[in-house]
């Protein structure tokens, strides 16, 4: 087993059968609700999905600190920022497609610019939405939301890892986009794996690793499941959790494409723009190895079950496997 | 806030003068900017700066301050001159607008300058702003208010309504919005690019309360902030009715002075037509 100590996964990582299966999103209703008891001044808004977005049990429990916006996701993202410029510490949850897809620029003068300290919650990211189509399947936030100066960017591979990533957004001060899935996922990471913010994490290196496997979001477990497939190929790999999309762990990521020599980036997301975007502009200023990108490549989704568009669309561990081999042909 | 008296009002119609003149000398200094806007609402930040807002030049960060939003950024000028003449920072700064380095940028952002409340300019934000800026205060059980000065044009942006929606629903009666309506917006008349009447039956219709004023009638309008703060359960607006370009005559009701540049000698003339209005002033009150 290649996997690292240090991060503490589940120890029956690689039987699926045996692993909790969660939403992301539940991790941002556990985590908002741990950040509120510890801070008095964590708020929430919502723009009338509370229960998807898991908004409603910080509901319950703060009734006073919690504001319905109904569907406004322009008024929401700027209350936030009045909210936030006055001493509040301001969560605002939607889907993605809406916030920040509709509200855009509403977040880049009056949250990122104004440098407010209020924190955009984006659900229901990715195609694994599913049957809701592709209006719903937002696939373009992590580049909206990472050209953005003053904004941190991360994308919990697990719904553990999401609750861990809301209290450190509660805790940190600036501007933060987080982003949720909807559907069940394997939850891999325990209590006990480190989670901290802007540092990437190996959780799987083979002796002398001769590809990268840089994920975020869902897209984590698939390239572990890839990393084991590879390695009955005899391909040694390495599984890197980029989280933190924004700021990038520049240093380490350097080293590791050094290392290996050869990359793929798996995200649901665009491949312009997002995680492989930013690992592509990294490579070109520091160590340019060949990379192959796994995610949406300039479609967009459609209805159908989540597994189905993961498999049509190319974002599964076979589609891993099949970049991977890509770019060692390409060394 | 106190009420008006003979001398107080006298003092607040000079110093709009002032800041007409101050605005004026910035913005032909910059060589761009807007003009006829800050002109128009002079007299209203007068009223604001140097009567009506609990604020401490000295503290800029007074928990207790009033917090003024000023959603069309695009008349900060005019806030940088009351700023200024209020003692937040030098007067000779005015004269850095809009230029490389400046803590005057073209639009308001926090941080750059003190009594600056947050970052605006993009119509139709500056409500929500406020409305976050008032439910805090209402969190922290806190006094003071929350007033946001709007165009009449930004009213065509739909997240406004979306703000005067959300203000109602969360009864908001610590806000206060202030709109300029002097009818004219980049592209000509507001009634002929976008009509906005009824204005009053719109923000009736979301269940504000609404006020209409003469904008440069300080006495009308300090009555008005007045009866806003008697108001509860609901926020108040006041439509204040403006002259754009106010005291220089050529560019008063001229659309074409929303945004364009001072020629060769319109600026010193323009000032000349304010001296005359100061003189009035004077002698009215005598």
């Amino acid at each position: 087993m290649s996997l690292t100590p240090s991060a503490k996964l589940v120890g029956t990582i690689f039987q699926p059968d045996t692993l909790d299966m969660k939403p992301t999103r539940d991790g941002y209703g556990a985590g908002l609700v741990e950040a509120a008891e510890a801070d008095p001044n964590v708020v929430a808004l919502c723009a009338d999905l509370s229960e998807s977005t898991r908004s409603d049990a910080f509901a319950s429990a703060f009734p006073d600190r919690f504001f319905e916006c109904g569907v406004a996701e322009q008024n929401m993202a700027c209350v936030a920022a009045g909210l936030a410029v006055s001493g509040k510490i301001p969560f605002i949850a939607s889907y993605a497609a809406f916030s920040p897809g509709r509200n855009w620029e509403q977040i880049r003068t009056t949250i990122a610019y104004n440098n407010a300290n209020a924190k955009v919650m984006g659900h229901h990211a990715g195609i694994s939405v599913g049957p809701d189509g592709a209006t719903h399947q937002m696939t373009e936030d992590i580049a909206l939301m990472r050209a953005m100066p003053n904004m941190t960017v991360v994308v919990p591979c697990d719904a553990e890892e999401a609750r861990k990533a809301v209290r450190a957004a509660a805790h940190a001060v600036g501007p933060w986009y987080i982003r949720f899935a909807r559907e069940k996922s394997s939850v891999f990471t325990t209590s006990a794996t480190p989670f901290i913010p802007g540092k990437a994490q190996i959780f799987w290196e083979a002796h002398k690793p001769q590809v990268a496997l840089i994920a975020c979001g869902t897209a984590v477990y698939a390239c572990l499941l890839a990393a084991r497939l590879l390695e009955r190929d005899g391909i040694a790999s390495m599984v890197v959790n980029c989280h933190t999309v924004k700021p990038l762990d520049e240093k380490k990521i350097a080293d590791i494409l050094g290392k290996c020599g050869a990359a793929v980036t798996a995200e649901e997301h665009q491949v312009i723009g997002g995680l492989g975007g930013a690992i592509a502009e990294l490579a070109a200023r520091t160590c340019p190895v060949p990379i192959e990108f796994v995610g949406m490549q300039g479609s967009f989704g459609e209805s159908g079950t989540p597994a189905e568009l993961m498999a049509k669309y190319g974002m599964d561990s076979a589609a891993v496997v099949r970049a991977a081999k890509k770019a060692l042909s390409r060394k | 806030m106190e009420k008006l008296h003979e001398k107080k009002l006298k003092m607040l119609e000079e110093t709009a003068a002032d800041l007409r003149r101050a605005v004026i000398e910035m913005v032909s200094h910059a060589g761009s900017g807007h003009i006829a806007g800050p002109l128009g609402m002079a007299d209203i930040f007068s009223a604001l700066y140097f009567h009506a807002l609990t604020h401490n030049p000295k503290r800029p960060q007074w928990p207790l301050r009033d917090r003024l939003v000023l959603s069309n950024g695009h008349i900060c000028p005019i806030q940088y001159a009351a700023l200024a003449h209020a003692g937040y920072f030098p007067v000779q700064e005015l004269m850095t607008l809009r230029q490389l380095g400046t803590r005057l940028q073209g639009h308001p952002h926090r941080g750059a300058l003190p009594g600056v409340e947050t970052t605006s300019g993009p119509l139709g934000s500056g409500l929500s702003q406020a409305c976050g800026m008032a439910l805090a205060a209402r969190l922290d059980r806190a006094r003071h208010r929350v007033y946001c000065l709007m165009s009449d044009g930004e009213h065509q942006e739909g997240n406004l309504w979306e703000a005067a929606m959300f203000a109602a629903r969360h009864r908001l009666a610590n806000l206060t919005a202030i709109v300029d309506r002097n009818n004219i917006q980049i592209d000509g008349m507001t009634e002929d690019v976008m009509p906005l009447e009824s204005l009053r039956a719109k923000y009736e219709a979301f269940n504000w309360h609404v006020l209409e004023v003469d904008g440069h009638n300080i006495e009308q309008f300090v009555d008005a902030l007045h009866e806003a703060r008697a108001i509860y359960e609901r926020p108040t607006v006041i439509i204040a009715h403006t002259i754009p370009g106010k005291g220089v005559d050529f560019m008063e009701f001229d659309y074409r002075w929303h945004s364009k540049p001072f020629k060769k000698g319109e600026a010193a003339q323009a000032i000349a037509e304010l001296r005359t209005l100061k003189k009035t002033i004077v002698s009215e009150h005598e």
